[in-house]
């Protein structure tokens, strides 16, 4: 598998470090429920097919990245910056 | 048809033509008092426990492919009981017990060997930590024994000792551990379970859960709906998927993790060589191949195959220990979908739906614990209350703070 950073093109998978779903970057707000942080911690939708999570690109840029892909068939659909992301915070 | 040796040599002798089917076929019923759904060794087992141990015999097992044709079928067959946190000790002690009995019980050669398992050491705190986690398991009733590197040379003078990167500074090795075949694992609880009456219905894939006012009323399948009050799902590897018929989301992460096996070899390796540092582990089958494996590949999935990179770095990782193993040649690997849960243990709990049970979550050592995930399963359906071993396996356990971390890296997920 190899993943295609915004910065530094088509590198090789072992460049990335996996940091889990994309979900995790929505944390609860000061005043949420244990559950709400149940939920963000632990409990995963853990879909098969099409997921967003988060990488790292450790040995190269530095940049996080959420990656668009296939669970099932580990097709990359897609990469993006995460402070470039679809309805990032500006 | 009762199997026996002296069986073997009549049917030898009258060409093999009296053998019967080792299980029925039945279509199911509209309704039974339970069903298991997952037709693999942990639901399996769970279907022979309540039959056994409960007398419930009106149950059925659904299986959406074939019997033992998901990660039973498809480890490196490894049994043990050498955990050192309660919650892990208690259970994996009262599964190794009941290995020790499984064939004679369920009249069934599972081949099970008890070889002996070594855990490597290769620094003074790794030592400590070995001795520390022998006596846990001596003071849980099982043996464990701390080995010197003399001693374990004489076991097995084939490993690199020496090597710069992990020296070896000794092992601790249970005796009783070893490994058993798998698959016959899943074929002995389902043969034993049909002949106590449970109903094996493979091709059934279960669609939908059906619940009513926060009970569970059966459940819809592609080979129609069937009704039952309780529900067990013993579906490791596709847990999160069944528990979202139920509007449940799970504290699981789907890994794949790797095995490999060596064309067939002379007796080389007489017991299982678990090496931490380098996330490898080894045995030989008693065909005679090399089996071994390494860590999972550290990312979501459900491609039951892995990818490149840990396929090397478990090549590596073994011939750091073993340098003989280069002229050895793969014959073939293979990927399992793992349950990955925050802590690393399992889930054998009720859920928050009345009559729906889950036994779930057994990332990458769900083989071993086989008979005794069957026998408190059955217990938690059939009297509500959890097992006296597998109290602390609660699915709840990440929101109250009660985690079991044996591994001591962190209760988060894609730390295990």
């Amino acid at each position: 598998m190899r993943l295609t950073c915004p910065l530094c093109g088509d590198r090789d998978r072992r460049e990335f470090y996996y940091a889990g779903t994309e979900d995790t970057l929505s944390r609860p707000g000061p005043e949420a429920a244990p559950e709400a942080w149940d939920d963000m911690l632990y409990l995963r939708t853990n879909p098969a097919g099409v997921t967003r999570d988060l990488w790292y690109h450790e040995a190269g840029c530095g940049l996080w990245l959420v990656v668009t892909r296939n669970t099932v068939t580990h097709e990359v659909l897609a990469t993006e910056g995460v402070a470039d992301r679809k309805g990032a915070p500006k | 048809m009762r199997y026996s040796g002296w069986k073997v040599i009549t049917e030898g002798l009258r060409g093999n033509l009296g053998w019967t089917r080792a299980w029925r076929d039945p279509a199911p019923k509209a309704e039974y008092d339970a069903i298991i759904i997952g037709g693999g060794g942990h639901g399996l087992a769970t279907a022979y426990y309540l039959a056994k141990n409960h007398g419930l015999t009106n149950i059925a097992v659904l299986e959406k492919g074939y019997l033992g044709g998901g990660n039973v079928g498809r480890n490196t067959t490894i049994v043990r009981a050498n955990y050192f946190l309660p919650g892990n000790s208690e259970f994996y002690s009262h599964s190794l017990k009941l290995w020790e009995g499984l064939e004679p019980e369920l009249n069934y050669n599972v081949m099970h060997s008890q070889r002996g398992h070594i855990i490597l050491f290769h620094s003074d705190g790794q030592r400590d930590a070995a001795a520390r986690r022998g006596n846990a398991i001596v003071n849980q009733g099982d043996d464990a024994e701390l080995l010197s590197v003399p001693q374990l040379k004489e076991m097995m003078p084939y490993l690199d000792y020496a090597q710069t990167r992990f020296p070896i500074y000794g092992g601790l090795i249970q005796k009783r551990a070893g490994t058993a075949r798998h698959d016959a694992v899943a074929w002995g609880f389902a043969r034993a379970a049909d002949q106590r009456g449970v109903d094996l219905i493979q091709n059934c894939e279960v669609t939908g859960i059906d619940i009513v006012d926060g009970k569970v009323t059966g459940v819809q399948t592609t080979r129609g709906p069937i009704r039952a009050k309780k529900v067990g799902m013993a579906v490791a590897g596709r847990s999160s998927q069944v528990a979202a018929m139920a509007g449940m989301r799970l504290p699981i992460e789907s890994h794949v993790l790797q095995a490999f096996v060596t064309e067939g070899l002379k007796p080389v390796i007489d017991n299982v060589i678990s090496y931490g540092m380098g996330h490898f582990y080894i045995s030989q089958s008693d065909k005679g191949g090399l089996v071994f494996g390494g860590d999972i590949d550290m990312y979501a999935s459900y491609a039951a195959r892995g990818n490149l990179p840990m396929v090397e770095h478990v090549m590596e990782a073994g011939m750091t220990l073993m340098p003989m193993l280069a002229r050895a040649k793969v014959l073939r690997s293979w990927g399992g979908i793992m349950d990955m849960t925050p802590d690393g243990s399992p889930i054998i709990d009720k859920t928050h739906i009345e009559g729906l049970f889950v036994d779930a979550g057994w990332n990458y050592g769900g083989f071993k614990a086989t008979p005794a995930s069957g026998w408190c399963m059955a217990h938690l359906m059939a009297t509500g209350q959890s097992h006296d071993t597998a109290r602390r396996f609660r699915l709840d356990r990440f929101r109250t703070g009660h985690v079991i971390d044996e591994e001591g890296t962190g209760s988060q997920h894609n730390l295990h």
